[in-house]
This record gives structure tokens, sequence and C-alpha cells, in this order.
């Protein structure tokens, strides 16, 4: 095959950009010996903040796409006056910056607010707490489930679920048993999307709950503290176990697809 | 009885005006008018998909216009099918009993003595990207009647399918209607209108033109649209037969024509134009193979020239020009010859 002087242009352009994300991700490995991972994997403070990382960010996914998957089918099949503004709303959390998007959430869930008093009430705590964190991890990746399971919703075509209409399903049955099942494929990406997101969201999070440690917030901190070389290990741990969960959600979502 | 009366809308396009017709329980309604006339509008706001701007639909002299889609009693084909890509063949088919309180096996049984009178029994647990139009057709026809809906809707069910299939799907329509189904079919080929049709409406730029009986319409069209689409006058039931390497179509009274068609033999219809029916006044030869002797019983004008109705204990329809009528001297009562070719004659099976 024989390439056109821009061609060639174009690919060495590409091949910068992608050594500029594989670099440092791959110079970070090199830099950090197997001992070194696998004794941060041991300490009991790391193994702490990563389960609670995994399983909040997995809480606030899962309790988010009660209300984010209807937003995002309602968006998908409804033209209404402002729709546009209302699609400007869900993007928001992307464009602000996340430090102010945790000064905004702490106003609102803080313990002066009604909020925040009415969570003190039934025993949950908002700031400097698990909800707290779930809630900062929702704010800033919600609009990757919506969004993705809006562009799902939007593929099914209307046609299917007139249809289904037609034969007598109630509008709730249509849902789960056309829209949902033709749209999963985008639902469960943008399920994977948000928690990956949540996951490793920091600016958030630091502002309404630097206790109890998140990874990204600990990896800060060892940082802080003291020095590189003391957060790197904490990080490719937490960059591995990211990056085993995505593999097997992958995984798990596309067998269930097929089958 | 079904009744829509003084149905409008608007779309941003075009207009459904002043829509009213009425059909009798055991109909097989056709709505038939060419493509953009507005007939898959007119299906889809009796299904409740759209709503009329104005106007009511009637069932059983029971309003049902504001009535919710999962309520009306209309079974709706799409043109396009619509079978749901993500379900088998039979979980298609059983989509509208599943969860209305049968059990397990009832429901399994009702899937399989639908799929056997479709003729698709053996696709019942085929994924529907693997099948062929016809075969979606008689799924998405399957999961309709299982539904046992008071009204069938048809949205060009031959259309999409090759004239070897249309054939068996028309005979499976005209057996389900006169099994009792009532059927409201939309069709721009005449033809099957023809052929399945007891009532027709023809119906050009969101109008209904004429409306009645399919012998009316056709041998009596109320405009020159309705002329032009409504296409042949000469069309007769007959049983098609072969002697040697001959065909014959024969015709209710007995009359034989000779025809050339690679169909199997059965009953069907002959269609015959107008335009390819010569009159002379003597039996003379030519190398058309059908002549028969008739009178004359009606010449009218036409759109076309003159229209000279034969009577040869058939009537015949023949097309002709004013010229021929003064050059033959024709009048009504006179006696005459009509001939046509055999490869002039269609045959249409059912």
């Amino acid at each position: 095959m024989k390439f056109q002087p821009f061609q060639l242009f174009l690919i060495l352009l590409s091949g910068v950009v992608l050594l500029f994300i594989v670099g440092p991700l791959v110079g970070m490995f090199i830099a950090t010996s197997p001992q070194q991972v696998f004794e941060s994997s041991g300490d009991p403070e790391v193994q702490r903040s990563i389960g609670l990382t995994l399983w909040v960010s997995m809480a606030a996914t899962l309790v988010f796409a009660l209300g984010g998957i209807p937003l995002a089918y309602l968006l998908a099949r409804h033209d209404f006056a402002l729709k546009r503004f209302v699609l400007g709303i869900i993007d928001l959390p992307i464009v602000i910056p996340h430090s102010a998007a945790g000064i905004a959430v702490l106003g609102f869930i803080s313990r002066d607010t009604y909020i925040g008093k009415f969570g003190s009430m039934i025993g949950l705590d908002f700031v400097g707490a698990p909800a707290g964190i779930a809630i900062a991890m929702a704010f800033v990746s919600l609009p990757f489930l919506v969004n993705a399971a809006r562009d799902g919703f939007s593929s099914v075509p209307v046609r299917l679920e007139q249809a289904a209409l037609n034969l007598g399903a109630s509008p709730m049955r249509v849902f789960f048993t056309i829209a949902l099942p033709l749209a999963w494929r985008n639902v469960v990406s943008g399920l994977i999307l948000m928690f990956a997101r949540g996951m490793s969201e920091f600016g958030a999070i630091v502002i309404i709950a630097y206790h109890p440690m998140v990874t990204p917030v600990l990896i800060w901190e060892r940082f802080n503290s003291f020095g590189l070389s003391y957060a790197r290990p904490v990080a490719v741990l937490f960059i591995l176990v990211s990056l085993l969960f995505f593999v097997v959600l992958r995984f798990l979502s596309r067998s269930k697809n097929d089958a | 009885m079904l009744e829509l009366k003084n149905i409008k809308k608007s779309y941003p396009d075009f207009t459904l005006s002043d829509l009213s017709f009425q059909v009798e329980d055991g109909d097989y309604f056709v709505i038939l008018g060419p493509s953009g006339a507005g007939k898959t509008q007119v299906l889809e706001i009796m299904a409740g998909l759209v709503e009329p701007d104005d106007g009511t639909i009637e069932v059983d002299n029971v309003d049902i216009t504001e009535r919710k889609i999962q309520k009306r009693p209309f079974g709706l084909v799409f043109q396009d099918h619509a079978i749901f890509p993500h379900m088998s063949v039979g979980e298609n088919i059983g989509y509208s009993i599943k969860n209305k309180g049968s059990g397990r096996n009832e429901i399994k049984e009702k899937i399989l003595h639908q799929a056997e009178l479709a003729e698709i029994s053996h696709l019942l647990d085929r994924r529907p990207k693997t099948l062929s139009g016809g075969e979606l057709q008689r799924v998405a026809l399957a999961r309709t009647l299982i539904r046992q809906p008071k009204y069938l809707l048809l949205d060009e069910p031959l259309a999409s399918l090759d004239v070897s299939l249309r054939q068996g799907l028309r005979s499976l329509l005209k057996k389900i209607n006169q099994g009792g189904q009532t059927i409201i079919h939309v069709t721009h080929d005449y033809e099957e209108a023809l052929v399945l049709a007891n009532k027709v409406a023809v119906m050009n730029q969101g109008k209904i033109i004429q409306i009645g009986p399919a012998g009316e319409v056709f041998h009596q069209p109320s405009s020159e649209f309705a002329a032009r689409f409504t296409g042949i006058k000469n069309y007769f039931p007959a049983r098609l037969y072969r002697e040697e390497d001959r065909q014959y179509g024969e015709l209710e009274n007995g009359t034989l024509l000779r025809l050339s068609t690679d169909e199997p033999e059965g009953k069907g219809f002959i269609l015959l134009r107008g335009e390819d029916i010569f009159i002379s006044l003597d039996d003379t030869p030519t190398s058309a193979t059908n002549r028969f002797k008739g009178i004359i019983r009606e010449i009218s004008p036409s759109i076309f020239g003159f229209e000279v109705l034969v009577d040869t204990r058939t009537p015949f329809y023949a097309r002709i020009t004013r010229e021929s009528v003064q050059n033959l001297g024709l009048h009504e009562g006179k006696e005459v010859w009509i001939s046509f070719k055999a490869s002039n004659v269609r045959f249409v099976r059912v």
C-alpha cells in the first residue's frame, strides 16, 4: 500500500497523540517495581480506600440510574419547550470546574441546609461520609449515563414501541420489554462510564469529604506528604484495579447482549 | 360496525380532509390510492398512533376517538412489519398474550396454532434478522391475529413481496377474511383491490374520491382519477386449467377464454384491458385466439374515447376511438364480433 504524504503526516500526528496518552502511564509502570505495588496492596489504608471508592461509586451509579435512565428515555422520546435548555443543564457538570461543583454541592447538603438537617435526622450524614462522596461522584458523572442512555433510546425505532402498544402492551411494559432491552448496550456502556468517572473523581470529593479517603484523595495526600515515589505505587495499583473492573464489566455486558 | 366521521388532520405537507366511511363486520375493505394519498395516515389515526384534529371514530356506536392505543380494537400490521428484533419468532407472536393470565402451555399452543395458520410453524425458534421479507410479513400477521382484533389493519401488505410470494399471501388474507375477520387493507395496487375487496374506497390527496362495493367502483368510476386509477373494467372470477400445452380460463357462466400464463391451475381472476379488445363487424379470422359474437348494449363517451359494452353472454368493455365508432357505424343493439389475444388475458390467482 502506498501512502500519500498527507496521510503520512496524519499518521505522524496521530502517533504523537497516542504516545502522549500512553507514555506517562507506561513510564509510571516502568518506574514502579512489582515489589512496591505488592507492598502497597498490603497496606490496610490503601485497601480500605480502594474498597470504599469502588463500592461508593457503584452505589452512586445504581441509585442515580433509577432516575437517570427514565430521564434519558423521556429526553429521547419527547419534544417539549426548553428541551435544548434541559440538555444543556445535563451537560453542565462536565463543563464546570469540579472543585466549583464540590463547593456548589456542599452548599446544598451541608449541615445547615434543610437537606443536611433532614439527612442527620434519619441518621444519614453527607459531609465527611460515604453518602456525601456518592453525591459528589454522581453530580459529576451522571451526564455520562444520561447521554449514553439517551443515544441508546433514540436509536430504538418508535415504530417498534407503537407496534407493542398496538398489541395491547401498557407503556410501562413497552419500556421494559422493548425500549430498555434494545437500548441495553448503550445503557450498560453509560453505567460503566458513570461508574468509571465517579471512581476517578477528586475535585468535588475532596471538598465534601476529605475523610473517609477515596483513592484519588489518598494518592494526592501521599504525594503531598511524602512525595512522588510514595504516591506512585498506589496510583499504579488503583489503575490496575480499575482496568480489571472495566474489562470484566465490558465482558459481562457483551456476553449478555449476544446471548 | 366501524364508522369514521369527518376526520381531519393537517400535516406539514398535506391534509386529510373530511374523511368519512363505514366498514361493516366481515367486510374486506380496501383503501386504494397512489402513494402519498394519505392511506397510511388513515390507519394510524384509527389505531390511535396519530390524533386527528377533528372528527370521530366510532366502533359499534361507541366513540373511541380518545381511547388509548393499547385499548383499541385494531390490530395494525405495519408496512415495515416492525418485528421485535431481540425476540424469536415465537416470542414475537406470543407478545400480546403473555402476562395475560394464561398458562405457559396454553400460550405455547396458541402460538403454534397461529403460526400454523400463517404457515410459519417451522420458524418459531428463528431470530427475525434471519428471515426474508415474506416470512417477516407472516410473522407480523400472526403476531397481530393472535390477539383476535376486531379489525385487522394492513398497510401495503403485499408491496414488499415478489410476485410468487404475493399470491400465497393473497390467498391467506382471503382465507382469513372468509373466516369472519374484518379487514381494512391499504394499497396502491388496483389488482389487489380487485381480487380481495368487497368494498373499495379510492383515495387521492387526502380525500376519498369514491367509495362503494368493489364492482361498482371498478365499473362506474365517478371521476377521471378513479377511472385512471381503478384501471381495468374487464375482470371475472375464473378457474384456470390446462389441456396439453393450452391454458383456459373458465368463467362462472361457462365461457372459456384462451390465455397464456405460467400460473398453476386453480381459482382466480381474469383481467383484460379494454384497449386490447378489437371490434369487427364479422367473424374475420385474425391472429387473436379469443373471438366472440355479441350485441352492443351501451356506447358511452369516456376520458379514453368511447367505451363500448358488448354482451356476449359475458359483458366485455372495449375502448375504442370516436373514429372507429363512426367508421364501423356502431350503435346500441348492433351485432358485432369482439376478439382479443390470449397473451393479453391476465390471470391473477387467489
